[in-house]
């Protein structure tokens, strides 16, 4: 298993720890509900360094990554971000990343962690006519996430970059923290206002230390996973994956077929023409129980109309909901479909995504 | 009281039996957030599911330490899952009357519990 710059801090923490896409990760410090709402009401830090981060530099940047993802990033400026998947030729995700412009020639890609070896294998198969470099830079960062209301005051009593500078899905290059240089992005996997924090990864644990002292809790992957899902922000494997596309997973806006070509462009036209026949949905539990990933969803006839993807309880919102790949006659907002927990056909009710508001500061 | 490899302790009382889980099974599982409660009257094997726990990243099932009818489901669990996670050895599942005694000699006493869990950890 892979470890982390901050490895030795969660062990120092007695996090419990788990095996996570081949990294050895927390799962949570204290309790997941606890470090859940510590998020939602003040500030948490994760551990992120797992995540990867590949460069991708030259003079045909622009042109190589608009034909290896589906969103255009032809149209951000420098210093800003852009949430794209990026496909395989059927229409199915290979991942979905964010890419980071430094200028026209540098580009840096995050990919999730347990995609990083593939995705990087994907990218470097299609740089053949681009005048490209793409790097695998992953084991020289370490990354916290710092997410909560109160992230901003703690990151600013940190540092003399006036963080209102640094707007929504836009990063800044050499803030120091704490006399630290980092990168500080204002993104996140929670729901909430909050920044991404990348640095040397012999300087993470300095970093991660003193945020707590500010006092951000430590948070694990238990508490990440349910404020994202909260938010139904997808998790590949869950809501994305090598079956479902973009358009299954409703982020049509994040696919532009009308720019130039792109791997995935022809499968991904046809089946908006034909019609998208399965698509995740948010479900809420009318009666008791919670829908886990995996488990079959019903049509009140009893038939098989598709499977959850992810489900939880929601701890801000005392309910239990789930995220489901159902036909999509079925994912109109007020459908009661029925979810088999354990043998039992338990009455869900579809609504509107995402079931917590987020609150982004825009 | 008595122990099972699956983490569920069982106490007698009386002509009664109380089930419930260990404290390392509630440390596993993590915030509990909904109890799946037994059915009364339910005649069932050892090993046999009892009911379900559900913690917020996961759920799992409650095996029967021993044959028994079910007699009572503990409901204050309904609207309190968390109890379970506050004082695992005083919050009961359910509460049996056991078919066959001897089946308890089957399963672990406190200290033989113990170096099991150890055993697991190494």
């Amino acid at each position: 298993m892979k470890t982390t710059p901050l490895t030795s801090v969660h062990e120092s923490l007695r996090a419990k720890m788990v095996d996570f896409g081949g990294f050895y990760m927390p799962v949570q410090y204290t309790s997941i509900i606890e470090e859940h709402n510590a998020v939602r009401n003040k500030a948490g830090i994760f551990d992120v360094s797992h995540m990867g981060e590949i460069s991708v530099t030259g003079k045909d940047a622009i042109k190589y990554l608009n034909y290896i993802i589906t969103n255009d990033i032809s149209v951000i400026s420098e210093n800003q971000i852009m949430y794209s998947p990026m496909c395989y030729e059927h229409g199915g995700c290979v991942d979905d990343i964010l890419i980071y412009k430094n200028n026209d020639k540098d580009f840096l890609v995050v990919a999730n962690a347990s995609n990083t070896d593939k995705d990087f294998e994907w990218m470097k198969k299609h740089t053949k006519g681009y005048d490209v470099v793409v790097s695998n830079q992953s084991d020289r960062y370490g990354q916290i996430a710092l997410q909560g209301p109160e992230a901003q005051n703690i990151l600013q009593q940190l540092t003399k970059t006036d963080l209102e500078e640094i707007a929504f899905y836009r990063f800044k290059n050499n803030v120091v923290v704490d006399g630290v240089n980092t990168m500080v992005s204002r993104t996140g996997y929670t729901g909430e206002d909050g920044f991404e924090i990348y640095t040397a990864a012999h300087d993470t644990e300095k970093l991660f230390r003193k945020f707590m002292e500010s006092g951000a809790a430590p948070c694990g992957l238990g508490a990440r996973d349910t404020l994202r899902f909260e938010s139904a922000l997808p998790l590949y494997g869950h809501e994305l994956s090598e079956e479902i596309t973009p358009l299954n997973a409703g982020l049509k806006s994040f696919v532009k077929p009308e720019k130039s070509d792109f791997i995935g462009k022809a499968a991904l036209i046809e089946q908006t023409e034909k019609g998208v026949s399965v698509r995740s949905a948010g479900l809420e539990m009318v009666d008791r129980g919670i829908a886990r990933n995996g488990y079959d969803v019903f049509n009140e006839e009893g038939e098989k109309i598709g499977y959850v993807t992810s489900g939880s309880n929601c701890p801000s919102l005392g309910k239990n909901c789930a995220l489901a790949l159902i036909s999509t006659e079925y994912t109109k907002v007020g459908t009661f479909v029925y979810v088999d927990i354990r043998g039992k056909k338990v009455k869900a009710v579809t609504v509107k995504k995402p079931f917590y508001k987020k609150m982004y500061k825009k | 009281m008595r122990f099972t490899r699956d983490h569920e302790w069982i106490k007698k009382e009386g002509k009664y039996a109380y089930i419930g889980i260990t404290d390392y099974a509630q440390q596993q599982l993590g915030d509990i957030v909904y109890v799946e409660l037994a059915e009364e009257d339910l005649v069932l094997q050892q090993g046999d599911v009892l009911c379900a726990i559900e913690s917020v990243k996961t759920a799992a099932e409650v095996y029967m330490p021993v044959s028994g009818t079910v007699i009572e489901a503990n409901a204050e669990l309904e609207d309190a899952p968390e109890k379970i996670n506050e004082d695992p050895y005083g919050t009961y599942l359910a509460k049996i009357i056991i078919d066959d005694e001897t089946e308890l000699n089957d399963l672990m006493t406190e200290d033989e519990y113990n170096e099991f869990l150890e055993s697991e950890a190494e």
